[in-house]
């Protein structure tokens, strides 16, 4: 299978660009701590997965879709990632050669990036990858697809790819353990338009650009994708690293930097894996969860009974039992379904073993029940022992009676003490607790900067020492052994408070129902919050109930009209007033504007008449009168621009109606002056009394709140009513005698 | 809700013996006078008679329901005497056809208002509300079928937006063809388009897209459009109606209010959905008709794939969310559907309804794809092109050209006039030498010679003077 791939790419090869071998790079550093305390002694690519190293799934994938030269960068632990790349059959591959780069001082896959572009090595497209990915899929119609798209854009520096996966978050939490992941992909193109991985919890919304929508009339958003984290890159991808030195994160910072710089136009674009398999182990539980796959056979051909990467040979039994040539096992003892037991290994009497990857060389007495849990190389577990979904690193003792509780790690050759119960989650080393131990995710760069030196050197004492270890460290501490019972050796990990939360979500334990049913409730909070939010939200709608001219059934959208035109004139009218600007210049824009608005002449005029008032409510003053005054002197030196617009009676009675609005709500100083200024705007010609008596009447029928006003200027109505009738000016000092 | 029930019992009493079929009831909502289509439309043509191909656009709507069956309407009018002049139409041009009530509401309360001040004569099931401005051929059966079949609390109907859609393409002579794309909604469906999961209309549509993240969660994929359009034209739950028309008193807009909310809510319902209080209302027979029909429409909702909001709904026993559907039906894009709601758009209308969807028209089109009413009077060489239509006892003086126009009843044009993209109503005199381009002329208009309009609208009963010549203004009587 593995050939006949290798052949379809070397064809597909020779005709696009046969001149430059298929590289990747392999990523054998993660630049994360999930996997502590384990990494602290051993880089996370060489811990057995299934009893084989991950890297070698990651190599023999690569090897079997046709990659033709691997450069793997090793920066933790580089001498041992070396040392076991150079004791197993990789480096003598035909047609696959593996090359390494060594650093000491990178701190994240930017870093080693931009440490492999100064190198030179990477000839044209390549693959990127991280050693812990476990993958059958073929590269074949990726690369096509690439190469295509690299042709018509050249911005199309990347193609990532996805899978599918079941859509409730919950089951999601429960196979990978990963976070939730938010992609907008345009249908159409494939093209990557939004990315976000690491959910915020407090934001309960997406927010998209409105303008990714302007270029695509869809876009797909998903919840329901994994990123399997193998990226096809074009050599552009690493110069970028270059360029942006501050790019860290592949994710976080290179693919969320590519999207929201619009200037460069870079673009990501996706592929989805329907049949194949791509995960990559990011912790405890994707741990579980890809050696479960393995042992499924969800990964052939990469499965315990085939040869690859310089594993031993192993039978496949009934019931999806795996076992080694050379197993010791007594009759009595029961090995359950899906469990791989490793060669050397001796089992003893009644002992128990179920869905459980044993390693090679461990002794396992009597008694002993093993359920879910993954025991490494040359551990020794006593009788009447007890182990629940947890993880044994290579040497460790448990001694008779001993019991892990569910998502216990024990890291290289802790030992238990007799009778000894490890409670659930906890973490035990022989090394001490690093102090400075960032429950920030954010910070987890900052730490791993600071821990590496200590790591190496750490690792070199281990590599050394070896043996001697153990004994070394008990015989200069002796705290431990009182933390593990008696006879017990290692430092149990404190939980830090932030991640104490999370420990369940990325232990290899099964989740606890109370916890399930937690996150089931957080979503459903999330979900309160948003509807909580949601009706706070919708301003559009509400909000604007007070605008002078709600809508009618049909234009609804005229809504926001009427207010983005009130405050162009208003904006219109104060420059006029603070640069001096020719009434008749004013009117033009105004007219301008009405047209572009779709606006009446009656809009104009209250929206003039609006601003005006506004601009005497602003100009200082102490007093009722001193703002009358104010009102007045503006209205007599913009009297010519506000008359233009009064035409008509319904115009002036929509500047009155509009008046009494402002006293109403917005300005309600104006309120004891109403009448005033109702008299001055018919002293100045503005409004003519048939207008006023019209205003009277059409108020008669309205409610007695409605109608303050009228009441208010009761007498000069009066007044302006007899006037008309006897057709005399005589009662103007009478009115004015009224007014005070 | 309770209040509802009791009132509703005798007004609707009388009509319940010819409800329609389905059960529907239609709220058809004609408007009044809308600010948009001054000076079109006046006191004595409110917006739902402006003419269409010379026929009151609100019997586009109305056939369009009638020819689904549904027959039982209520018209509700903004304005006394709007709804007086509706109503005298309905009852003339309906009488024996329809089941049409008119109802009066105030002006300005918006379309929510006006359900809520017609809501004691809602006693079916379900409630169709249709807007009085569209002209479509989608058959607003299928919406209600689409309804029925999830047992939705809203559906709504979807069309392609026109820039893309009918109106827009083949040779029409649109003028703004160059314009950007238009954008009436951004709508997010779930990958099987049957449900709506979010909405924006109006103003949202210029901030950034806020999806939430819990119904995003629910459904795994969802797919946002820019291309669809809200048709307004709604299918709801009656209970479901009434109680946010109760409980949410600000909401003014089904569009921009309604919508949204029972969008936002469907996953966190806060509406009751049982229709336990029609038990009262109805006969024995039909509750058990009802609920047959609950019962058929669950097993079809679960034979297919269990919906997303049934998922959602799963989980912790006993205290899962409450959830209502919210549907949509996607008019297929060969249909046509455009609301008549701006001057442009009744532009648009005419000319489509006389162009690519002339079977909307209800009138049959010659060889020359015109349509000339026989008591049509033409002049010596004057011709009429493709896509006109010329009204009944019409005249027209020799050497005229009318281009994909309209031209209403009794008309009189004088020689060598120009007609061009353009709707001309009825009684209107056009002297001799007119220009006319692109503009919209109502009735009662006298345009006296050698006047040139290009992108005009002249209100009713306007006299322009000889020789005025015109662009881009709108012409009233007002403005003296």
């Amino acid at each position: 299978m593995g050939a006949q791939r290798k052949g379809a790419t070397r064809a597909e090869d020779s005709d696009e660009l046969a001149r430059v071998p298929l590289q990747a790079i392999l990523l054998a550093d993660s630049f994360a701590t999930k996997f502590r305390p384990i990494t602290l002694e051993r880089p996370k690519v060489l811990l057995p997965l299934v009893n084989v190293p991950m890297i070698s799934y990651t190599l023999a994938w690569l090897e079997s879709a046709g990659v033709e030269e691997v450069i793997v960068f090793c920066c933790a632990h580089s001498k041992q990632v070396i040392g076991y790349l150079e004791s197993s059959e990789w480096l003598s591959q035909p047609n696959f050669s593996v090359t390494t780069i060594e650093s000491h001082n990178s701190v994240s896959a930017g870093d080693a990036l931009r440490l492999i572009y100064e190198r030179n090595v990477i000839h044209g497209d390549f693959i990127l990858i991280s050693g812990d990915t476990v993958s059958n899929m073929s590269l074949t119609q990726v690369l096509q697809e690439h190469r295509e798209r690299k042709k018509k854009d050249p911005n199309a520096v990347m193609t990532m790819v996805i899978k599918r996966s079941k859509s409730s978050p919950i089951t999601r939490q429960s196979r990978l353990g990963t976070d939730e992941l938010f992609m907008a992909i345009d249908p159409n193109t494939k093209q990557l338009l939004y990315y976000e991985d690491k959910a915020d919890y407090s934001k309960a919304v997406i927010c998209l650009d409105k303008l990714l929508l302007t270029d695509n009339s869809s876009i797909s958003l998903h919840n329901d994708t994994q990123d399997c984290y193998i990226d096809i890159c074009s050599p552009e991808v690493l110069s970028l690293f270059t360029d942006n030195f501050d790019y860290q994160h592949l994710r976080r910072h290179f693919v969320k930097g590519l999207l929201v710089d619009d200037i460069m136009g870079y673009k990501i674009f996706t592929h989805e894996i329907h049949s194949s398999y791509a995960a990559r182990i990011d912790n405890f539980r994707s741990y579980d969860t890809i050696s479960k796959d393995i042992i499924q056979r969800w990964t052939y051909p990469f499965v315990p009974d085939v040869k690859f990467g310089g594993n031993s040979a192993t039978k496949l039994e009934r019931q999806g039992m795996y076992r080694a040539s050379e197993v010791v096992q007594s009759r009595s003892a029961e090995i359950g379904p899906f469990t791989v037991i490793g060669n050397g290994t001796k089992i003893g009497s009644n002992t128990k073993i179920s869905n459980s990857v044993v390693g090679e060389g461990c002794t396992i007495g009597s008694n002993v029940s093993i359920e879910g849990s993954y025991i490494w190389n040359n551990v020794t577990i006593e009788d009447n022992c007890k182990l629940m979904h947890a993880i044994v690193c290579d040497g460790v003792v448990m001694k008779s009676g001993a019991v892990l509780e569910p998502g216990v790690v024990l890291s290289f050759k802790v030992v238990i003490g007799q009778q000894f119960v490890v409670p659930s989650y906890s973490k035990v080393s022989l090394h001490e607790q690093p102090i400075k131990q960032d429950s920030d995710e954010e910070l987890e760069y900052a730490d791993n900067s600071s821990g590496i030196g200590e790591l190496s050197s750490i690792a070199g004492t281990v590599d050394k020492s070896n043996g001697v270890m153990s004994s070394q460290l008990s015989g200069e501490q002796c705290q431990p052994t009182d933390e593990l019972g008696t006879g017990g050796i290692g430092y149990v990990w404190s939980i830090c408070e932030g991640s104490h939360e999370e420990e369940w979500r990325h232990s290899i334990a099964p989740i606890p129902a109370d916890k399930l049913a937690e996150a089931i409730q957080t979503t459903e909070d999330d979900l309160e919050l948003i509807t909580q939010d949601g009706s706070v939200l919708p301003a559009s709608g509400e909000l604007k109930l007070d605008s002078i001219d709600s809508d009618d059934v049909d234009n609804e959208d005229s809504r926001d009209d009427s207010i983005d035109f009130e405050k162009e004139v208003e904006a219109t009218f104060l420059r006029a007033v603070h640069e001096n600007i020719k009434e008749d210049h004013v009117i033009l824009e105004v007219n301008s504007l009405r047209l572009s608005y779709n606006k009446l002449f009656a809009d104009c005029a209250g929206a003039i008449f609006y601003s005006m008032m506004k601009l005497a409510l602003e100009t200082p003053h102490t007093s009722a009168s001193e703002l009358c005054n104010n009102a007045v002197s503006v209205i007599t030196k913009w009297k010519k621009l506000l008359k233009s617009y009064l035409n008509d009676i319904d115009e002036q009675i929509e500047v009155i109606l509009t008046f009494e609005e402002m006293c109403l709500e917005s300005a309600k100083e104006f309120f004891p002056v109403f009448a005033k200024i109702l008299w001055h705007l018919y002293d100045k010609d503005i409004i003519q009394e048939e207008a006023v008596l019209k205003w009277d009447d059409e108020k008669k029928d309205a409610d007695d709140s409605d109608k303050v006003f009228v009441k208010q200027s009761e007498k000069f109505i009066q007044w302006l009513r007899e006037a008309s009738e006897e057709e005399e000016g005589g009662g103007g000092e009478e009115e004015e005698g009224n007014q005070e | 809700m309770e209040r509802g029930e009791r009132e509703s019992e005798t007004p609707r009493n009388a009509l319940s013996s010819c409800s329609a079929p389905m059960d529907f009831q239609v709220v058809v909502l004609a408007g009044g006078a809308s600010k948009k289509l001054i000076p079109l439309i006046s006191k004595e043509v409110p917006k739902a008679l402006l003419p269409v191909a010379n026929r009151p656009v609100l019997s586009y709507v109305l056939e369009l329901l009638e020819q689904s069956n549904l027959k039982d309407l209520i018209v509700v009018v903004e304005g006394q005497d709007a709804a007086v002049r509706v109503g005298g139409w309905i009852s003339g041009a309906y009488v024996d056809r329809l089941h049409v009530e008119v109802a009066a509401v105030p002006e300005d309360v918006g379309t929510a208002g006006a359900l809520r001040a017609i809501a004691r004569h809602l006693t079916a099931k379900d409630i169709m509300v249709v807007n009085g401005d569209l002209v479509s051929d989608v058959p607003p059966g299928a919406v209600a079928a689409a309804h029925r079949r999830h047992d939705a609390a809203v559906t709504a109907m979807l069309c392609s937006a026109p820039v893309s859609g009918p109106s827009e393409s083949g040779s029409s002579g649109g003028k703004d063809k160059t314009k950007k794309p238009g954008r009436y909604n951004i709508i997010g469906l779930d990958p099987t388009k049957q449900f709506l999961l979010y909405i924006a209309t109006g103003a949202e549509l210029e901030k950034d897209i806020r999806i939430q993240k819990s119904i995003l969660r629910a459904v795994g994929q969802m797919e946002i459009r820019a291309d669809l359009m809200d048709a307004h034209l709604y299918a709801f739950k009656r209970s479901v109606l009434q109680e946010v028309l109760d409980q949410k008193d600000t909401f003014q807009s089904l569009k921009q209010d309604v919508l949204p909310y029972l969008v936002r809510s469907q996953l966190k319902s806060e509406v009751l959905l049982n229709g336990a209080p029609q038990a009262e209302e109805n006969g024995n027979e039909k509750v058990n008709f009802q609920k047959n029909q609950v019962m058929v429409s669950r097993i079809l909702a679960n034979a297919s794939t269990p919906s997303f909001h049934e998922f959602s709904g799963l989980g912790t026993n006993g205290s899962a969310p409450r959830t209502h559907k919210c549907c949509v039906y996607i008019a297929s894009n060969r249909k046509y559907c455009a609301r008549l709601n701006s001057i442009q758009a009744f532009s648009d209308i005419n000319r489509d309804v006389t162009g690519e969807a002339s079977h909307l028209s209800g009138y049959s089109f010659s060889a020359q794809n015109n349509n000339i009413h026989p008591s049509a009077e033409l002049g010596s060489k004057t011709t009429v092109g493709p896509h006109c239509m010329l009204g009944e006892g019409s005249q027209m003086g020799d050497k005229c050209s009318v281009k994909r126009s309209v031209i209403g009843r009794h008309c009189r044009i004088g020689s060598n006039v120009k007609v061009a993209n353009s709707v001309i109503m009825n009684h209107v005199t056009i002297g001799d030498g007119c220009s006319i381009q692109g503009s919209v002329i109502c009735s009662n208009v006298q345009l006296q010679e050698r006047v040139v309009l290009k992108d005009c609208q002249v209100g009713a009963g306007f006299v322009v003077t000889a020789g005025s010549e015109c662009k881009g203004e709108a012409l009233a009587k007002k403005e003296k």
